[in-house]
């Protein structure tokens, strides 16, 4: 199915490295047609979709300026090579207006180009704008741990770590913070990635149109455990992802005070986790650092979290 | 009495790091042991180590970068080896916590102590002579700043063996570099190397600034400066600005992590936002640091090796004030993904796109610098050839990186460490050795072997290609960076690739060396006894190869653009060199141990404020207060070289040009 997506990326590959040698490029071509099926050039929603056009757009913009470029230099250098009886010697050619006119003018021109679509790229992408749908969002809340992610489902009463669970179709409202140092929440098919860090919260908006599982990773350095943050995606059709909820709902451990300070100690490369309960304001006390140490009981809706603790 | 100092210090627990650690302490040993007994001593000392000779001083920061370069090689190819090892069941043979050392030094050297060093000896070397003048405006200075740079890297290398380098990447970031994340010593080594060899940097900006604004040759106006030295003076001015800004943020690191303070904590209303702001507002226009007065000496090989002046100079001028100026303007690019709102991003994102233009405009010029000339395919014309291409590739990521929604899917990935290295070695690394190639004969008096010169590009240029395209392919199926373990076993082709990039550069490396001897024991047969054996055209190739001390026995009038070119047409054209001035004693500088004492001092109050050994670090202190104090109230200032002695060494060059100048024709 992704044939066609992975011969344009050959392609790609081959104007990167065409003006190279070809030794060069037939390494590069053989290297780029392996393994392109879970990268940001396979997204599987409009935000990843909408990115992967602008990268495309704005390398196919520049490179019908920097191909010929890399054509001429070799083909002056050697035009001109001191051996050339029939190449034009002007020792003094060192100033010519119009050329100046023209040099100054092809990238600025090329910048305003990518300059518009980087200014209405950035507004119609921004992470915190929602996206345009008939369904409801979904709002998941993100915490990054040492080393691994926690997701807290509000409206479901459930949390999961290194598990995230979404319905396809509908847009999911993610809310991220950290409980330790910055990481990066990345799901790279699913496009836009956003830091996480302590003390502040970050939003981001994304959508899973295809049903599929799907790589999760932190993009940001965060200490010995990092390369074992990653987490699976499953993108579930809606009614899929409901019957999951209510089944999580209730069921194994409740995520309160004492189960948050055993996810706070350090550890990587861990199996997922599901909670059937989560002490309410949960995401705001990990924001504002006062998440109690002593159990809070679950399911009690509106009891204000305790100022006291950690 | 050794504050957090125990033998515990000593990594025995990890055999790669004391094996590694032994066999440098032995080869230095063995190389300490050689000069001894070779009797070098007085003459390393008297020459070297105390000299004030901006050319001496640029030689030291060049063979410290070279040094450093095989130290942060052998980083890098540590982790091309544990990332095609540990993938899927496997861990490789790096546990995280050497793994994450091995990538903090190899960043914090590579900028530091290679890629900074190299350009700043280059500096050293070049503008004096190009600006036709005897010295720096501050000599000894100049000296001070060279040994506290050593000094830094001596504190980074010295954690190899006792204690511990951050794992915090390069810039260590908090709150991971705070105390309650690394409560090591590691971000006290890499504090303490940076602040110290800082200060040697700003010392470095403010001598050159004031050398190229007030110390030039009668006659050579600002638009008369080779383009070389418009781009040194860019690069001092954006090394005054930035790195105070440096100093400044690793300093409140330091509060943080030696009395408890909260600028960037997690707790107690710290802001580690505040941290990345602030050190990106040094590390963009560092970029710039190193990468401008690598322009500057392509535009030298480009304007020589073309026979033709640089291609609209004043035009370059200004590009490379623009981009000095706009590398101030952009630093938030380096994190579009920290949920700044749309406009924010898009302004910072339209402004580094801005910087491409008059980067594209230098490409362009060089390409017309090129055209209508008699290009001559000598290695550095062939680092010039080879960066225009490759860098072509690394300002196309570097603007879509600019572009905040492409950024969103690549930002940390190895897509963004591709473009980084592809510019670092593309501009920054193509173009030292350039210049080390093109200048070597001006420092030593003959030429590099230029068979192993090209054998040594083709593997920079080939090793560069293999390295990084698959990285670039990797950061597009969502690889990010710093990984100790690689969970998706897909990707062994490419990091397999990546692997034989670094050898195929490990080889340029060892040629590097092996060019080096090659060309010591064939000296004789390639003596430069012109002193201008490109048919140059800026004032270093007026002297002789190597200069003598005083450089210049008359300050040359300058005419022109061109100063050398000029006076060469004319000496063609008239049949005979000018006129014989009338000689007079030339003031030098003395040589002075200041710098190294200082530094000696400033490494011992480092090591000690690493390591809570605060009655040592007072002493280091005072210590390196002290000789300045005692410098400070020195009798002699300069010693004198008499006329007939400046009369003899001056007739000896006019012998040679004489005989060079029969030989000469004006180019048609």
């Amino acid at each position: 199915m992704d044939a066609n997506r992975c011969q344009g990326d050959g392609t790609r590959a081959a104007s990167h490295a065409g003006a190279a040698r070809r030794t060069v490029f037939a390494a590069g071509l053989i290297v780029l047609t392996a393994g392109c099926d879970r990268g940001v050039l396979n997204p599987v929603g409009p935000v990843g979709h909408a990115e992967k056009m602008i990268l495309i757009n704005s390398t196919a913009i520049m490179l019908a300026i920097i191909i010929p470029t890399m054509i001429a230099t070799v083909a002056v250098a050697w035009w001109f090579r001191s051996g050339n009886k029939k190449a034009r010697y002007r020792p003094d050619w060192e100033y010519s207006g119009s050329i100046e006119l023209v040099v100054w003018s092809i990238p600025a021109l090329t910048v305003l180009l990518l300059g518009g679509i980087a200014w209405i790229g950035s507004h119609d992408l921004d992470p915190a704008k929602p996206l345009p749908s008939k369904t409801a969002p979904l709002t998941v809340e993100v915490v990054s741990l040492d080393w691994k992610w926690l997701f807290i489902y509000p409206d479901q009463g459930i949390a999961v770590v290194n598990q995230l669970v979404v319905p396809a179709g509908t847009p999911v409202r993610f809310k991220l913070t950290s409980a330790t140092v910055w990481n990066v929440f990345f799901v790279p098919q699913f496009g836009t990635m956003i830091y996480t860090m302590p003390r502040m919260t970050t939003e981001l908006n994304l959508q899973a149109d295809r049903q599929g599982v799907y790589d999760g990773l932190s993009a940001h350095y965060s200490g010995a455990g990092f390369s074992g943050m990653n987490f699976k995606v499953h993108a579930v059709p809606p009614q899929q992802f409901a019957a999951w909820a209510q089944g999580a709902r209730g069921k194994g451990t409740a995520l309160d005070g004492n189960a948050f300070a055993e996810l706070m100690k350090p550890s990587s490369y861990v199996k997922p986790i599901t909670y059937g309960a989560v002490a309410p304001r949960l995401f705001e006390a990990i924001v504002a650092n006062r998440v109690p140490a002593s159990p809070v009981p679950p399911q009690q809706p509106n009891q204000p979290v305790s100022g006291s603790g950690a | 009495m050794f504050g957090k100092l125990t033998w515990d210090a000593i990594p025995l627990h990890e055999p790669i790091a004391w094996i590694t650690g032994l066999i440098v302490i032995l080869v230095i040993l063995a190389v300490l042991g050689w000069i001894t007994i070779k009797g070098w001593w007085p003459y390393l000392w008297g020459e070297w180590i105390t000299s004030t000779d901006h050319k001496r001083i640029g030689v030291m920061y060049i063979v410290l970068a070279l040094v450093m370069l095989v130290r942060g090689f052998a980083d890098a190819i540590m982790m091309r080896a544990q990332q095609s090892l540990a993938i899927g069941a496997s861990q490789g043979y790096l546990p995280p916590e050497h793994y994450d050392q091995i990538f903090t030094a190899h960043g914090t050297i590579m900028i530091f102590f290679m890629a900074m060093p190299f350009v700043i000896g280059l500096m050293n070397f070049v503008v004096p002579l190009q600006l036709g003048v005897r010295d720096v405006a501050f000599p000894t200075m100049n000296n001070v700043s060279f040994w506290l740079t050593a000094s830094g890297a001596l504190l980074v290398n010295v954690s190899l063996v006792i204690g511990e380098f951050a794992r915090t990447g390069w810039l260590a970031f908090p709150p991971l570099s705070e105390k309650a994340f690394s409560p090591g010593v590691g971000v006290d080594y890499y504090l303490v190397a940076l602040q110290i060899a800082g200060v040697g940097t700003v010392l470095t900006g403010v001598n050159f600034v004031t050398t190229i604004l007030k110390i030039r040759a009668p006659g050579m106006s600002y638009m008369r400066m080779p383009i070389f030295c418009w781009t040194a003076l860019a690069t001092n001015l954006l090394i005054l600005a930035a790195f105070p800004v440096l100093t400044a943020t690793l300093a409140l690191l330091m509060l943080d992590r030696y009395l408890g303070f909260h600028f960037f904590t997690n707790t107690g209303g710290g802001n580690s936002m505040l941290y990345m702001n602030l050190i990106w507002v040094w590390g963009h226009p560092e970029v710039y640091i190193l990468a401008l007065p690598a322009f500057g000496i392509f535009s030298e090989v480009a304007a020589t090796f073309s026979g033709k002046p640089l291609f609209g100079y004043r035009s370059m001028v200004f590009a490379t004030l623009a981009i000095c100026i706009i590398s101030f303007c952009v630093w938030l690019h380096h994190f579009f993904t920290m949920g700044a709102g749309a406009d924010v991003n898009a302004v910072f994102g339209i402004a580094s796109m801005i910087i491409a233009v008059p980067t594209g405009v230098k490409i362009f010029n060089w390409l017309f610098t090129m055209y209508g000339g008699r290009v001559r395919f000598t290695v550095p014309m062939h680092y010039l050839i080879g960066f225009m291409i490759t860098f072509a590739i690394g300002g196309m990521t570097g603007v879509l990186l600019a572009i905040p929604p492409v950024d969103f899917l690549v930002h940390n990935s190895l897509f963004l460490v591709a473009h980084f290295h592809n510019v670092i070695i593309g501009l920054v690394v193509f173009g030292v050795m350039a210049g080390y190639t093109y200048w070597f004969p001006k420092a030593f008096g003959f030429t590099l072997d230029e068979r192993i010169g090209k054998a040594i590009f083709w593997c920079w240029f080939i090793g560069f290609y293999l390295a990084w395209m698959p990285e670039y392919a990797l950061g597009f199926m969502g690889a990010t960076r710093r990984l100790q373990h690689i969970s998706d076993p897909s990707w062994t082709p490419y990091l397999t690739v990546a692997l034989i990039g670094a050898v195929v550069i490990l080889l340029g490396i060892v040629l590097t060396a092996v060019q080096l001897i090659y060309s010591i024991r064939t000296r004789d047969r390639r003596r430069d006894i012109t002193g201008d054996p490109w048919d140059g055209r800026t004032l270093e190739w007026l002297t002789l190869s190597p200069p003598p001390h005083f450089n210049f026995a008359v300050l040359p009038d300058v005419h022109g653009e061109e100063a050398y070119w000029t006076r060469k047409l004319t000496a063609i054209r008239e049949e005979r060199l000018i006129e014989e001035p009338k000689y007079e004693d030339i003031e030098m500088p003395l040589n002075t141990p200041t710098g190294v004492i200082c530094a000696f001092f400033a490494s011992i109050c480092g090591f000690a404020v690493i390591w809570h050994i605060w009655w040592l670090a007072i002493l280091g202190l005072i210590g390196a207060f002290a000789i300045f104090v005692w410098y400070a109230w020195r009798d002699e200032h300069e010693h004198i070289i008499p006329a007939e002695e400046v009369a003899r060494i001056e007739g000896e060059r006019r012998r040679i040009r004489g005989e060079l100048l029969k030989t000469l024709t004006m180019p048609a």
